[in-house]
Order: structure tokens, then C-alpha cells, then sequence
């Protein structure tokens, strides 16, 4: 369905993996998001922190069109985000996400979790398919789990079984919405390894997290929202040592305490 | 007051991993935890005895001991010196059995109704059998092979020599098994069309989907039986009016899948945004998500509903008789106005024996349904 020729195809060599241009949006009266302009270069790793309600996750999940917007324009891989089906459908098949919630599928087994968008959004032979949801299990090192249902999961196994899920989609980009928050503090770390090793790929990534930490050791740029506005955008030494604004000054002291 | 505390609350070592406490096995434990664990649950238990000692004997003595088995007219069932007060007259039953399962099949053509009968049963079982080989081939057989089949068969085809057998002479057990099957086989997939239609983006197709529902729950199967049968002929003429039997299945059909189109609307609305998002967040296009990813969630968390209609739907195939149809029930009821049977115990003897039928049916469907939900629960802790 996906493989029409009409299709739009992303373009590998489009210089930038998003664009955002004059983002406008809002839940009913709310002005949630606010003129937000941004250009990730391919491969770049971003950090997006801030106060909660401040419109990092809606951001976020404006870029594989999970939300909708009023005004701005957003263009991934090539490809602009238009009310059109076709597009939206192929800006997902090269957008993978990862969800505070994990939100695998609890029917399917850990394997079938993996194969069901490669054999049904990419046409894939099951065989194939289940080869390489293998060689990513592996890869988040949970291969043994693989005939398991989720349940039987811990929280950390979980999100890396939905990491692996979405590379399973060859993505050119991954978005990560507050991986870490829904997790016991010893899962913590298990995750955020498996997400320091995939940013050594050189994957673009845009990550929603307050893990301070990570966004020191893998980003190249971190991004401060609050009150619907990109706030602050610099790299991290620059970010954590001598923020621009009062209000990033502010979060850091609560965050970095 | 503080070392005290430290004294008497800290451990000094780590706690022993220790078996569970020993159950002291046996009946007797069983009983006192079950039923004398409380005054209430002691006065509870003696009275369900009182009502179980009152009321069983006398229904095994009726139906069992003093029931007459055998005879060849009323005759064998009326009070006489060696059985002063008869019980249950199967004997009855046993005379009149064929025309239960049949009613005016014609007796020649009677081996096509078995063989429907046991088309039927292994469709059944092979669906209802959940690791049977090849269900596949299992689907396309119970869903297209066996409708050709039974219509062929049951109407008869003159051109394979089999005799057409109309409609109005159907009856029984097969009218029922019929028209339940229809009904069943027919409102999952239409209720499951008209909940997501229900749902839908687009205006026409909601609209349609909810008048459709609202309508058609808002009235009486009974009236939906009869404007079938009664109304559908002046609008229509005579001779392109379908089928009397037809109509009927058409109206229990739509009944039933108004029904299930809220049942599976209720799992859908219990299938957390998440899973959709998830689900669109790897390109699935929006059928393919709700074939594998929702679909399979509601329907798991709703399958408790979707088998009481089907229940209710069973038992509700005994209001085709108003339409002139004769189901088994109906077929019960003319079977106990023969004079030739007419005892005092004959209408209790048909309509146990119709009890009897409808029970073990709905029984069979609940007990299969809670063994394919534990299955189900089971596997997704694997």
C-alpha cells in the first residue's frame, strides 16, 4: 500500500533530517506550541529538557504527526508533513518513536511485537523479518526474552524491546518521549546504555528527557522549551555552564540540585 | 527510648527463606474455611442443604426413577396400580423425537439434514478446537465452503438430483441450529463493521452506523420479526419476496449485530490511546492497525459480552415462531397437543426436554468461552 509509486520516498540526501518553520498550535484557547522554528542536521543528536506542560512531548510528537498543528510547517527527510495520508504514512515508516509508556503491544509476543511493522508496513518475508527483530534484540540484549509476551517483562526490558521494535523499521531518525520517566531508578541505566550505543551510529535523534546526564554525554545540542517556546538552544558544555537566560538558569538549579 | 527501638526492630541477619505454612490437607479444613467460616456463612450453607434436600429428590424421582421410558401411546403414562403417580413421560419424547429435530423435513430427505448436521459439527469443532491443524483452511471452509453446502443441500439443487425441499417445511432442532448459526456467524463481523463505522472520521458513514444501532436496538426483535415477514410483502411483490425463513434470518442477523456493535464498541473505548499511537507511530496504515493491533485487544477484553449475545441470540431464535416458523420449541409445542399423548405430565415432559436442549447449548457456549479466556489470560503471562 505504502509501496505505491505515487508514494512520497524520503531522500536520503536532503541536508536536513527535520525542519520546522514557524510552528503554531493549539488545544482549543491553549497556545501550546509557539512559533517554533528548528533545523536538525542529519545525524545530529538533540536533547530537548524543560518544565513539564511546557510543550516538549507535543513538539515532538508533531514530527511524526501524532499531533496535529494550526499554522508552520514541519518537513522530515524530505518529506512535508501535508494532510495528505500517503505522506504522513511515509514520514512514519522512516520515523521511529519511543514511548514514556512503552505501549508494546501486550497480544504479541516480544518477536511479533518486532516483525509486525516490517512484515506489514514494509512487506517483508516473516523470515526475514524475524532475523532481524533478532539481530536488534541482540542488540538491546534481550534475545533470550524473545518468545516471551510482555508482561512477563521488567519496565527497562520493555522500553529496550521498543527501542528494538522501532529500529526493526530501519528509521533514519528516532524520537524518544521520556523514555526514562515511567521507569524504577535501577532500569534507568540499562536504557539510557542502550540509547548512548545506538547515538554512537549515528542515528539522528530527538530525545524529551531530564536525564541531564545523558544529554551531556550524547548531545550535540541541547534545546530548553518552556511556556510553549524554544527558549535556549546550545551545545551542551556552553548549556550547563553558562545558560543564557534566567529561566534555564532556574530549571537547571532544580534539575542539577 | 531510641537503642530500644534499634534493639527490637532491626535485624541482625538476613531472614531465612522459609517454605509456605504446611496446609493441613483434608475436607474437613475445606469445609470450615468454605462454609462455617462465619454464623452468616454457617446459616448460608444449612439453608442451600435444606433447599437442595427439598427440591432434588423429588425432581430425580419425576424425571428418573418414576419417569416412563417407553410406551406407544398415552396409555404408558397415565396413573395405574404399579406407578400410582408417573413421572416424565419420555416415552413421549421418544415417539415424537424425529419431528423435534426435523419437523416436516420430508422422511425421505432426512440423511441431508444429518449431513448438514455433521458439516456443521466439524466446522465447528475445527474453529472451536484452538490448536487444530490448519485453521485456515478451517476458516475458509466454516465461512465459505459450509454455507454453499448446507443451502445446496437443505434447499435442495434439481440439478444434482437433489429435490427441492421449501422452506416452510423445516422445522425443529434445524430451524433453531439454523437460524442461530446465521444470526451468530453473521452479527460478530457486521457488529464489528457497524462499531468501527460508529467510530468513524467520515459523517455519512458514522451517521449511518449510529441510526442504524440506535434504531434497530430501540425496537422489539419481535417487531423486527414482524415487519420482515409482514411488511416487507406489501411493498414487494409476491413473487420477488424472498423467503419466509429468509426473511427471518435477515431480521435476526441485523438484531444481534446491532447489539454486538456496542459490545465491541465498549472493548475498542478500552484499548488505551497508546496502543494506537504505537501502532501509527511504526506506519501501520489504519485497517492493518485495527486488524492487529486494537482489534485483537477489544475483542480479547470483551469476549465475556460477546458470548452472552450470542446466548441471548440462541435462545431468541424460539421467537420465530410468531412469524408462522416452526422451531424446536414450536415444534414442542404442536407435538403436545396430540391427543393420542395427552397426559397429564406431557407438556412438562416437552418442555423439560426443551430445557434440557437449550441448556446444554448456552451451558457449552459459556464453558467454552471461559476456557478460551483463561487460555487466552494464560498465554499473555507466558
Amino acid at each position: 500500500m505504502a509501496d505505491r509509486p505515487d508514494a512520497p520516498q524520503s531522500d536520503a540526501r536532503a541536508e536536513l533530517a527535520v525542519e520546522i518553520v514557524g510552528l503554531h498550535k493549539w488545544y482549543g484557547d491553549f497556545h501550546v506550541l509557539r512559533d517554533i522554528n528548528l533545523a536538525v542536521a542529519r545525524g545530529e543528536r538533540i536533547v530537548i529538557c524543560g518544565p513539564s506542560g511546557g510543550g516538549k512531548s507535543t513538539l515532538l510528537r508533531c514530527i511524526n504527526r501524532l499531533e496535529d498543528w494550526q499554522r508552520g510547517r514541519i518537513v522530515v527527510d524530505g518529506i512535508e508533513l501535508t494532510d495528505d495520508p500517503k505522506h504522513i504514512v511515509a514520514v512514519r515508516r522512516d520515523v521511529g518513536m519511543v514511548f514514556q509508556h512503552f505501549n508494546l503491544f501486550p497480544h504479541l509476543t516480544v518477536l511479533e511485537n518486532c516483525t509486525l511493522a516490517p512484515i506489514w508496513v514494509r512487506h517483508m518475508p516473516k523470515k526475514d523479518a524475524e532475523e532481524l527483530a533478532m539481530s536488534y534484540l541482540a542488540r538491546v540484549k534481550i534475545p533470550e526474552q524473545a518468545q516471551k509476551y510482555p508482561a512477563r517483562l521488567s519496565g527497562g526490558q520493555q522500553q529496550r524491546v521498543a527501542i528494538a521494535r522501532a529500529l526493526c523499521m530501519s528509521p533514519n531518525i528516532m524520537l524518544f518521549d521520556e523514555p526514562t520517566s515511567a521507569l524504577d531508578p535501577e532500569m534507568v541505566k540499562e536504557v539510557l546504555d542502550t540509547m548512548v550505543e545506538l547515538a554512537s551510529d549515528g542515528i539522528t535523534m530527538l530525545v524529551v528527557s531530564h536525564e541531564m546526564g545523558f544529554a551531556r554525554q550524547v548531545a550535540d545540542r541541547i534545546i530548553f522549551m518552556d511556556d510553549g517556546q524554544i527558549v535556549e538552544i546550545n551545545e551542551p558544555k556552553s548549556f550547563f555552564a553558562n545558560p543564557q537566560h534566567e529561566r534555564t538558569r532556574l530549571f537547571l538549579q532544580q534539575v542539577l540540585r | 527510648m531510641a537503642a530500644m527501638t534499634e534493639k527490637s526492630y532491626l535485624r541482625t541477619a538476613p531472614a531465612e527463606h522459609l517454605p509456605p505454612p504446611l496446609e493441613q490437607a483434608g475436607l474437613l479444613r475445606w469445609a470450615r474455611e468454605n462454609l462455617f467460616s462465619s454464623p452468616g456463612n454457617i446459616v448460608l450453607t444449612l439453608v442451600c442443604i435444606f433447599f437442595i434436600g427439598w427440591t432434588v429428590p423429588p425432581l430425580l424421582r419425576f424425571f428418573v426413577f418414576d419417569a416412563v421410558w417407553s410406551g406407544s401411546d398415552r396409555e404408558a403414562c397415565l396413573a395405574s396400580p404399579q406407578l400410582p403417580e408417573p413421572g416424565a413421560c419420555w416415552a413421549f419424547v421418544r415417539v415424537w423425537y424425529s419431528y423435534f429435530i426435523y419437523g416436516f423435513y420430508p422422511i425421505v430427505e432426512r440423511w441431508r439434514v444429518d449431513i448438514f448436521f455433521a458439516a456443521l459439527a466439524v466446522g465447528i469443532g475445527w474453529l472451536a478446537w484452538l490448536s487444530a491443524p490448519r485453521r485456515d483452511i478451517g476458516a475458509v471452509y466454516f465461512f465459505i465452503v459450509l454455507p454453499i453446502l448446507s443451502y445446496v443441500l437443505l434447499s435442495g439443487a434439481p440439478l444434482l438430483g437433489l429435490a427441492v425441499v421449501p422452506t416452510a417445511q423445516w422445522g425443529g432442532i434445524l430451524v433453531t441450529i439454523v437460524v442461530a448459526t446465521v444470526g451468530i456467524v453473521v452479527s460478530l463481523p457486521l457488529g464489528i463493521l457497524l462499531a468501527l463505522g460508529r467510530r468513524s472520521d467520515i459523517p455519512v458513514v458514522k451517521f449511518f452506523a449510529v441510526t442504524f444501532i440506535e434504531f434497530v436496538r430501540g425496537v422489539p426483535l419481535i417487531t423486527v420479526l414482524f415487519m420482515a415477514s409482514v411488511m416487507l410483502p406489501l411493498f414487494v411483490p409476491e413473487r420477488l419476496s424472498p423467503d419466509k425463513l429468509l426473511r427471518a434470518l435477515v431480521g435476526v442477523a441485523l438484531f444481534a449485530s446491532a447489539y454486538m456493535a456496542e459490545v465491541v464498541r465498549g472493548g475498542l473505548t478500552a484499548v488505551p490511546r497508546g496502543q494506537y499511537e504505537a501502532a501509527q507511530a511504526l506506519g501501520l496504515p489504519h485497517w492493518r492497525m485495527m486488524a492487529f493491533v486494537i482489534m485483537p485487544q477489544a475483542l480479547r477484553v470483551t469476549l465475556p459480552n460477546i458470548v452472552n449475545i450470542f446466548i441471548s441470540l440462541f435462545k431468541d431464535t424460539t421467537l420465530v415462531f410468531i412469524v408462522g416458523i416452526f422451531d424446536f420449541l414450536r415444534t414442542i409445542e404442536a407435538a403436545r397437543a396430540d391427543p393420542h399423548w395427552a397426559t397429564p405430565v406431557t407438556s412438562v415432559t416437552g418442555y423439560a426436554f426443551a430445557a434440557l436442549f437449550y441448556f446444554i447449548c448456552c451451558y457449552g457456549m459459556s464453558r467454552y468461552a471461559r476456557g478460551v479466556e483463561t487460555r487466552l489470560a494464560r498465554a499473555h503471562l507466558r
